[in-house]
């Protein structure tokens, strides 16, 4: 009873609703009882914290209350589609990258015309040499970046569609069977790059969000099969401490990677995939993961975020199983037939990559 | 100048939760925050929560005493969508490459940081008040949230007066104290 009375004078104190007298004998009261004086600080403290809290839970309320309301005048959408860009608008984007990169040529040049000078001219100091460098570095790297949409610009992307997210996926058929994570695919469609930079027109027969694969199907008349695919699927699992290796496209390039089997499952248990010890990178997904044999074990998939080189590959045998599915959803896949020969067992590491780089792609996902 | 002022005005009526001023902005704002997210992984319902997270720093920052923007609304509540954002990807840990990347952004790492804890301190609160249970939480929240008086307290909770309904709610808040410091002073 007496906590209560006395709560209630703070409160009183604190919002200013004491009369002067009562004020200041309750502010000689703080300064005989230490205990007082740092309840009404305290309380002071939490009533702060109880008015921040109002505040936020105010505004959210209000926030919704908005979304909800500018989603029925139609003035935001969800769900549908997007609205696209003015014509003008996309004009002057297209234009405003070619300035970009006559800039950046510009910038480069003199850059490196300067970096010269500073190359040859003995007396530098080593700040600002890596200073320099750097400022190339960035001028370099934007102008990967215009390049790279120049290159779509020009790709077999359908004009009117976005270039969505990015990632690997290998052969698994001649016929042009891919498969990647079902992850990688957002959007409406894909196209495939080999490792020499051309690009085909591909089409998703399945995905399954489970498994997190998907298989594509290469449908453009450049595609020329090739007559076999030179590594196989494993149906077995793998062995822990296995030696393994992945080809991949965290960049345009075509990257090799090397590690080992960690673990025989996944993130928390799961018992789909494995746990590989290997440094991938975003775009890395669907990649094939091989053993030293050159069978496919899994497809690589996704990583723990703040763990270094944890990486979790789904496990082969689950391509087997969505093929299977496939085959049981429509009789023109019938014909799909997994590689059943190996001709990677005991050749030397190079060699294996040469003969497999073929068969690996980056994949382009793309939505309107 | 006059665009200047407007958005000046904007922020004016964000800090107040004025809901024409809130609604100006998120008209104006939130398709492009959705574009961004959906082209870079996302769902229409991680954007809207991204978006509305980034307008919530904005208010909190036009809320502080010493607040002056110096970028345009729309480069900040970008900037925050980008880094919220890139921050759920990477806890996602998903391989997948990101694309749209080349708009304007500032640094707001340090309002972040004042965001994010603000966020927490919320957390405990709504995790505090939860679990107090009935009839103390909606005592609370219609005191300190609705602003009702003692007295129409009393009337819709059924005490026979004002006093009790008092007397009860201060029990409520002492509870409510309890449970808060003693996960707040955890979290510091």
């Amino acid at each position: 009873m007496d906590d209560i009375f006395l709560l209630e004078a703070i409160e009183r104190y604190l919002n200013g609703e004491m009369n002067p007298e009562e004020r200041s004998y309750f502010e000689a009261l703080c300064k005989k009882t230490p205990e007082i004086d740092q309840m009404v600080v305290e309380h002071n403290m939490f009533m702060h914290q109880m008015d921040l809290y109002v505040a936020h839970a105010n505004i959210k309320h209000t926030l919704h209350e908005v979304h909800s309301n500018l989603r029925s005048k139609g003035d935001i959408n969800e769900g549908g589609e997007l609205p696209t860009r003015g014509k003008i608008i996309q004009f002057w984007n297209k234009y405003k990258r070619v300035t970009a990169i006559a800039a950046s040529v510009g910038g480069v040049i003199a850059l490196f015309i300067s970096g010269l000078v500073v190359y040859f001219s003995s007396v530098v100091t080593d700040p600002k040499l890596q200073q320099l460098g750097k400022d190339l570095e960035a001028v370099k790297k934007s102008q990967q970046y215009q390049g790279s949409i120049i290159n779509e610009v020009k790709s077999k992307i359908p004009s009117n569609a976005r270039l969505l997210s990015g990632g690997s996926g290998f052969l698994i058929d001649p016929k042009g069977y891919i498969v990647t994570n079902a992850h990688v695919l957002r959007g409406t469609g894909a196209v495939v790059v080999n490792y020499k930079g051309q690009e085909f027109n591909s089409s998703i027969v399945i995905i399954d969000q489970i498994k997190d694969l998907a298989i594509l199907k290469i449908m453009d008349t450049d595609y020329v099969a090739a007559k076999s695919i030179p590594y196989t699927i494993q149906k077995n699992n793998a062995d822990l401490g296995e030696e393994i290796f992945t080809l991949g496209y965290p960049r345009n390039d075509i990257v090799y990677g090397m590690g080992y089997l960690s673990a025989k499952t996944g993130f928390n248990g799961d018992s789909l995939s494995y746990q590989i010890q290997i440094s991938a990178n975003p775009g890395n997904s669907g990649a094939p993961v091989f053993n030293k044999n050159g069978e496919v074990i899994g497809v690589l998939s996704t990583r723990q975020a703040q763990a270094d080189g944890v990486t979790f590959a789904v496990k082969s045998k689950n391509i087997y199983s969505i093929v299977e599915d496939l085959k049981n959803s429509d009789s023109a896949f019938r014909k799909i037939k997994l590689p059943g020969k190996s001709i990677l067992k005991g050749v030397e590491r190079k060699t294996q990559i040469t003969k497999v780089e073929d068969f690996v792609y980056y994949v382009k996902a793309y939505g309107k | 100048m006059k665009g200047d002022s407007n958005e000046q005005a904007l922020l004016k009526g964000l800090a107040n939760n004025d809901s024409k001023a809130i609604e100006t902005i998120y008209k104006d704002n939130f398709t492009m925050v959705q574009t961004f997210i959906i082209s870079n992984n996302g769902s229409y319902d991680e954007a809207r929560d991204i978006f509305q997270e980034a307008m919530i720093a904005l208010y909190e920052k036009a809320q502080t005493e010493s607040f002056v923007l110096t970028c345009q609304i729309k480069t900040y509540v970008f900037s925050i969508c980008r880094r919220l954002w890139l921050k759920r990807l990477q806890q996602l840990g998903r391989f997948t490459q990101q694309v749209d990347s080349m708009e304007e952004t500032v640094a707001v790492e340090e309002d972040l940081v004042t965001h994010e804890k603000r966020n927490a301190e919320f957390v405990i609160m709504d995790r505090a008040l939860n679990s107090l249970g009935e009839p103390c939480k909606s005592l609370l929240e219609g005191y300190y949230l609705k602003k009702m008086d003692m007295a129409a307290l009393a009337n819709e909770f059924g005490y026979t007066n004002a006093d009790n309904a008092k007397n009860q709610k201060y029990k409520c808040l002492m509870r409510l104290k309890k449970l808060f410091f003693s996960q707040y002073n955890i979290g510091e």
